[in-house]
């Protein structure tokens, strides 16, 4: 069977950041109206490979071939013109300008008749309404959803004559419900000749999304199949690389009630940021909450890290009120606490790695005394520390920053466990780790949970939290949800939650 | 062309930046010296000379190594947490002042050796203050201090201007706009007979020393450096970030209002306009070449002070104006910034 023409092809491409290979000989061809998967672990080589074909980037060896002809390499503006078009993963819209605004920005010229207006105005309905992408030309960026966000992307590309669309993780920032819609529209879209191909992590959206995927795994492509003929389990070993199984829950009685938070507020008026947000948590318990990101996770995580002061509502920690308590204090009373960005809250990349273990405990009298740091009582609690949570990349002396996103965050779970913790806020702690860290780090979380530790799960994969959790609560627009138990916790239900549907629920739960 | 950050720091590429960086200074001074129509290499053999070859242009060096490495230390700890302090310059004059108008006329009966003490103590505290106002309006209102207490130099000397002209003016001074001077028991012994070096020189080499030892191991020096390197980590572990501005404050500006107590004490004896060329600002240069490190700054002040007083006695015998040493300084800060980037960061195509 000779296979359709391909209208792109990826030819032995390689690029190397010092040295750290991003990709090697990376062979990839597109067909027309195919959707392609590229499937890899974060720093498998997707993105650098994406921001290769779209110009980002000037690979080191290799070519680039759209229908038949060679590409000039690093420039964006041949790449769209060959008709590539590229939703990142982070939009790139002018929030202060309208839809239709936006579309126009970078094909038109700054000066344009209300003729032009008008055409463009007519080319964007037509578009949005052939693919099934509604949203008013006239509504301004930033009063748009997340989804919609992405529907003017991908209209933007559209109108920029695109045939070949490129979405970086698409559904990162998406609701299922959300998610599910974008995959219709897509596959819409190849069956009226587009071709595009997609990049994700996740292993059910590409074998439902794809008619191929590609596997990508150090830079390197490992395999490719056709998404009618593989398995999940395979390709999570194909994108791993081995076998990981992630660790089971398993069941724990709780105990006594560790924090109660009632009617909380963060922020006032238009920059209300929590709003009105009850929960309890006991010992023993991994509570989860789950959210598409920017609907006040943030907030919570610092309320509860001692960064922010509720402005309303009652706030305890074993009985006591904790609304005015400090990071130091809570530190001190043992709430281990895992901020949502490792990079820049989590660690001072430019301190050592016993540096890091120490600084927010440098009060302990383990640490200092009379106001001089106890270096080598530090030293050798960090070098505990690496050999228990299993940090690799260097010892105590090392710098932070040199350590991989996993080992930096088992550094984090690593300083804030080895004193058994009573209370464990983890805000999105799985983010941008693989498989094996993931593993790595729900293990620490179900074992805090096992020392009778309280765990407030904050994260964006439904995945994560059905896993772990013993309730989940949904989060949106600063509002919590009531609780759902884990047993009543099906994926379907609680997109619809993270929407912010759930008043109909309450009597449910 | 792209820079990537290095993987790690090699200690020699790190030692030898300032090295460097000097070099290449000096090579762009040469240069310009050669333009002005004078022989380069005799050039170079007069600074030389006139910085290091005798005893007294030793002590001259000295002398005016003391305030720099005061001035250089304020700088290189204010930098190290990133308080962006350019102000040296007018906490020098302000402890200056204190310290005059302390120090004479009686100076409440003090002995000699609890006077001097004292008076340092006065010096550095009216330093403090001029440090403390504008950090806490940077964490208070945002305001940038980059600007506050670059602005407040010029404040400061107006006001140093007001006060020998006007309430402090030296009466015997025939008309020269100086402050009265400090009684003789606020003098600071001499550290060689029939020059100009005092006491302060130790001093200021105890004080880097101290500073060395405190950031290296106390918590202090590991809060302020946290909050300079990552105020979000820092404000995350729960380090209080605002108090340790303040402490930081304190410690700079102090050593800057030490750099005039010594000036007046060592070496004048009285404020004028003329007290500083400019320490507080070359303090910057000093703690840049010592890549912020307290030990370098006393190698770092005695080579910018070595450049001043080399220049000085090279102009008088070379038709090359004393200024090539203010080039050949700001040439440094800047050869420097750059070697310091190379060293950080590699160029890759």
């Amino acid at each position: 069977m000779t296979a359709p023409a391909p209208i792109l092809q990826l030819e032995g491409i390689s690029k190397r950041f010092g040295p750290i290979v991003a990709n090697e000989d990376v062979t990839v061809t597109l067909a027309e109206g195919e959707v392609l998967a590229l499937l890899g672990e974060n720093g498998a080589g997707k993105t650098t490979l994406m921001n290769i074909l779209f110009g980002h980037y000037v690979p080191d060896t290799g070519r680039v071939v759209i229908e038949g002809r060679e590409l000039p390499l690093g420039q964006t503006r041949a790449a769209i013109d060959a008709g590539v078009g590229m939703v990142h993963q982070h939009f790139t819209l002018a929030p202060n300008l309208t839809v239709l605004e936006n579309v126009m920005t970078g094909t038109e010229s700054l000066i344009r008749l209300a003729s032009a207006t008008r055409a463009a105005r007519r080319k964007l309905g037509e578009l949005a309404e052939r693919f099934g992408l509604a949203v008013d030309p006239d509504a301004r960026v930033s009063d748009l959803s997340v989804g919609e966000k992405q529907r003017v992307e991908i209209l933007k590309a559209l109108y920029n004559e695109a045939r070949i669309l490129i979405l970086d993780e698409p559904t990162a920032v998406l609701t299922t419900q959300e998610a599910e819609h974008l995959f219709e529209t897509l596959r819409g879209m190849a069956k009226d000749g587009l071709s595009i191909i997609f990049i994700s992590h996740k292993l059910n959206e590409v074998l439902s999304a794809a008619d191929r995927i590609v596997v990508l795994r150090g830079g390197r492509v490992t395999a490719e199949r056709l998404s009618g003929a593989t398995t999940k389990d395979e390709l999570a070993e194909l994108m791993v690389g081995r076998r990981v199984d992630r660790p089971v829950r398993g069941r724990v009685e709780p105990g006594k009630v560790i924090v109660e938070a009632e009617g909380i507020d963060v922020g006032t008026g238009g920059e209300k940021r929590l709003d009105q947000v009850s929960f309890t948590l006991r010992e023993s318990e991994i509570l989860g909450i789950i959210g598409v990101s920017g609907n006040g996770q943030a907030a919570l995580a610092q309320l509860l890290s001692g960064l922010a002061r509720p402005t309303a509502g009652r706030l305890t920690f074993d009985g006591r009120d904790a609304s005015t308590l400090t990071a130091r204090d809570l530190v001190r009373l043992g709430v281990a606490r895992i901020p949502e960005d490792r990079n820049t809250e989590g660690a001072v990349g430019d301190f050592t790695l016993w540096q890091n273990t120490v600084l927010e405990k440098i009060d302990d009298p383990r640490f200092s005394r009379r106001g001089l740091v106890r270096r080598q009582a530090a030293r050798e609690f960090c070098r505990d520390m690496i050999a228990r949570f299993d940090v690799r990349g260097g010892g105590p002396e090392t710098e932070t920053r040199l350590l991989s996103g996993g080992n930096m965050q088992k550094l984090i779970f690593g300083r804030n466990l080895s004193d058994a913790p009573r209370l464990l806020i983890a805000a999105q702690p799985t983010r941008g780790l693989d498989e094996g860290a993931i593993a790595a780090v729900h293990a620490e979380i179900l074992a805090a949970r096992r020392g009778g530790a309280g765990v407030i799960l904050i994260s964006e994969d439904l995945d994560e939290v059905i896993a772990l959790a013993d309730r989940a609560q949904a989060i949106y627009r600063g509002r919590l949800s009531p609780s759902v138990d884990a047993d009543h916790l099906d994926p379907r239900k609680m997109g619809l939650m993270m929407a912010g549907v759930w008043d109909d629920m309450a009597d449910a739960v | 062309m792209r820079f990537e950050r290095r993987e790690t720091r090699s200690p020699i590429l790190l030692m030898g930046a300032p090295l460097i960086a000097v070099a290449v200074a000096l090579a762009i001074t040469g240069f310009l010296i050669a333009l002005s129509g004078a022989p380069v290499l005799e050039a170079f053999q007069k600074i030389l000379i006139s910085a290091f070859g005798s005893r007294l242009a030793i002590t001259e060096t000295l002398t005016r190594a003391t305030p720099l490495i005061f001035t250089g230390l304020a700088v290189a700890v204010a930098f190290r947490a990133q308080v962006w302090n350019i102000g040296a310059e007018g906490q020098l004059y302000l402890g200056a002042l204190a310290v005059a108008a302390a120090g004479s006329g009686g100076a409440f009966g003090l002995p000699p050796l609890l006077l001097i003490p004292f008076l340092m103590v006065v010096g550095a505290l009216a330093g403090m203050v001029l440090l403390v106002v504008p950090v806490t309006l940077r964490f208070r209102f945002g305001v940038d201090e980059v600007v506050t207490t670059l602005l407040l130099n010029f404040i400061v000397l107006l006001f140093v201007s007001l006060a020998i002209e006007g309430f402090m003016r030296d009466p015997l001074a025939f008309g020269w706009p100086q402050s009265v001077p400090v009684d003789g028991d606020a003098r600071l012994p001499k550290l060689v007979p029939k020059s100009r070096l005092h006491l302060g020189l130790v001093i200021a080499i105890i004080a880097a020393i101290v500073v060395f030892l405190v950031n290296r191991y106390s918590v202090f020096g590991m809060q302020s450096r946290a909050a300079g390197l990552n105020a979000a980590a820092a404000r995350f572990a729960g380090v209080p970030i605002s108090w340790t501005l303040i402490k930081v404050a304190c410690l700079s500006g102090g050593l800057a209002g030490l750099a005039g107590a010594v000036e007046v004490m060592g070496v004048k004896g009285h404020v004028s306009t003329a007290l500083s060329p400019g320490f507080g600002y070359a303090g910057i240069v000093v703690a840049m070449l010592a890549n912020l490190n307290p030990l370098g700054v006393v190698a770092a002040a005695i080579f910018v002070a070595a450049m001043f007083v080399g220049a000085d006695g090279m102009s008088r015998s070379l038709e090359v104006p004393s200024f090539i040493a203010d080039v050949t300084v700001s040439l440094a800060l800047l050869t420097m910034l750059v070697a310091l980037f190379l060293s950080t960061y590699r160029v890759v195509r």
